[in-house]
């Protein structure tokens, strides 16, 4: 009895040993990475136009393209690990994926668990109406209605900037479009990516304001402490400005979803200058 | 619009995926039920050991299980194993680990309730018949204990199939993920949830739903027996 105690107890101090020895230094490095041959992306894998797998099992969107082009100029394989906005963080904490690319939205918060790098992308506002009476700047919101949904960046955002603009507000986003095209409003907002989204397939709308408010960015992110890949990916991002490459991944990718009159630069940042 | 939400899971080799996605959570299920079943005799006895300290580890094993929901257990082991000892284990890997452990546990107590349940009398009169403890064992109390065992066994089982919907937390493509998948593909199609998801619902019950056939067959036989 006494010595399957002590095998216990020595199991248990053996266990924190190695879990102390073993904590230093998870990640992997820019010449790990390379010696290996591979790096690991986590990307989303239902989030189309960003990041998803089509009907023929393979991945696509706006964060795959990007995620291609970084393995394709590293020249290594590139293994992609199918992620969930919940656990993002827990990924590069864990070490399990070298890179998230799962449209990752910067935040003051987040960055004190991950490293960030350069963006790639930016959501801000967008405010959409009806064709026949466009909106196409804040200031002729003025005394007129404006739809949102409670609990968005676009209700705080109205509420404290522009407390002259009449608001209407709905539950959720469903009803919110609904209201709409109701003409229960004269406009309605949310983030830039939703309404351009929907004035494609609503005809007689279209977004007359593409960016308004603060802007969010959407950047790479490492595990904290990771220099060496930070820096490579901050100069791949610089380079990749260069030869527009990311105005490319939109026609590529997300130029289906926005329609022909949509401004790619209203989401897209090149060079990592936003 | 109804037409377009089932056509949705013909596009491309969608089925093909979801089938394979199916393939992927019976693997799991099969191989951890494999293990709980061979392991939990094996934790059974020991619940019913002499031994005070193993019958404590075992209860504190048991409870551990239960009061933990098998998704932080899953994290526990996928994500904390990595980042505190580097232990890089695959996700699959990582789910029969988790599922082995609350299976062989629950499997064990199983074992024990359908053992102990058995009356008294009948050891006492094989013995009394003149039989060996090893023939007790093989041909009164194992059989009875086999019988006894079997429902439950199969109530495990269908509940370690339906739980390894969570592997999908951890990069594990199984059924429900490539379902999310297509459903990802048509986010602007409102019946693309319900067709896919009910697809899913369905390709579940026919897995489960013939183990619960043969189980209650079998019993009837051994009933007459």
């Amino acid at each position: 009895m006494k010595r399957f105690v002590k095998v216990i107890a020595l199991t248990l101090a053996l266990v924190l040993v190695l879990a102390s020895a073993a904590m230093a230094d998870g990640f992997r490095t820019l010449d790990e990475v390379k010696e290996s041959g591979k790096i690991v992306i986590g990307l989303f894998h239902d989030k189309k136009p960003f990041g998803y797998v089509d009907e023929n099992g393979e991945f696509q969107g706006y964060d795959v393209y990007l995620a291609r082009r970084l393995a394709e100029d590293l020249g290594v394989e590139l293994e992609i690990v199918a992620v969930d906005a919940p656990n993002r963080i827990e990924f590069l904490q864990s070490f399990k994926v070298d890179v998230i690319l799962a449209n990752f939205t910067y935040t003051a918060e987040r960055a004190e668990q991950v490293d960030f790098a350069k963006p790639y992308m930016k959501v801000a506002l967008g405010v959409v109406s009806p064709e026949n009476a466009l909106i196409t700047d804040v200031e002729q919101l003025k005394g007129k209605k404006l739809i949102v949904s409670k609990g968005t960046t676009a209700e705080t955002y109205f509420e404290k900037n522009y407390p002259d603009v009449q608001l209407v507000k709905y539950d959720s986003y469903t009803d919110a479009y609904l209201g709409l095209l109701d003409g229960r409003g004269d406009g309605l907002s949310t983030d830039n990516t939703e309404v351009l989204a929907w004035a494609i397939e609503n005809p007689g709308f279209s977004v007359g304001i593409e960016s308004l408010g603060d802007l969010d960015t959407i950047n790479p992110a490492v595990s904290k402490g990771n220099e060496t890949l930070l820096a490579w990916i901050n100069d791949e991002i610089v380079k990749l400005g260069e030869e527009n490459f990311f105005h490319a991944d939109y026609e590529a990718t997300l130029r289906e979803t926005y329609g022909e009159n949509a401004d790619a630069d209203a989401l897209v940042v090149e060079g990592g200058v936003v | 619009m109804q037409d377009l939400g089932i056509s949705i899971l013909f596009r491309g080799i969608n089925f093909q995926r979801l089938l394979l996605g199916l393939w992927v959570t019976l693997r799991i299920a099969l191989i951890t039920i494999g293990i709980s079943v061979a392991l939990g005799l094996l934790f059974g006895l020991a619940m019913m050991s002499r031994s005070r300290t193993a019958r404590g580890v075992c209860r504190l094993w048991l409870e551990t299980v239960r009061i933990m929901p098998q998704l932080v257990l899953l994290y526990l082991v996928y994500f904390g194993f990595a980042r505190l000892f580097g232990w890089d284990l695959e996700g699959e890997l990582s789910a029969i680990i988790v599922f082995s452990f609350w299976g062989t546990a629950e499997m064990g107590d199983l074992f024990r309730g359908a053992l102990t349940s058995i009356p008294r009398h009948q050891r006492e009169s094989a013995a009394a018949l003149g039989l060996t403890r090893s023939q007790i064992n093989r041909y009164i109390l194992l059989p009875q204990t086999a019988r006894r065992l079997l429902p439950q066994t199969i109530n495990l089982s269908t509940r370690i199939i339906k739980t390894t919907a969570l592997v999908k937390m951890i990069n594990v493509t199984e059924v429900l993920k490539v379902g999310q998948q297509i459903i990802g593909q048509f986010y602007r199609e409102p019946s693309a949830a319900f067709w896919v998801y009910g697809t899913v619902f369905l390709l579940y019950f026919l897995v489960c739903w013939p183990i619960s056939l043969a189980a209650s067959r079998l019993e009837r036989k051994w009933e007459n027996a």
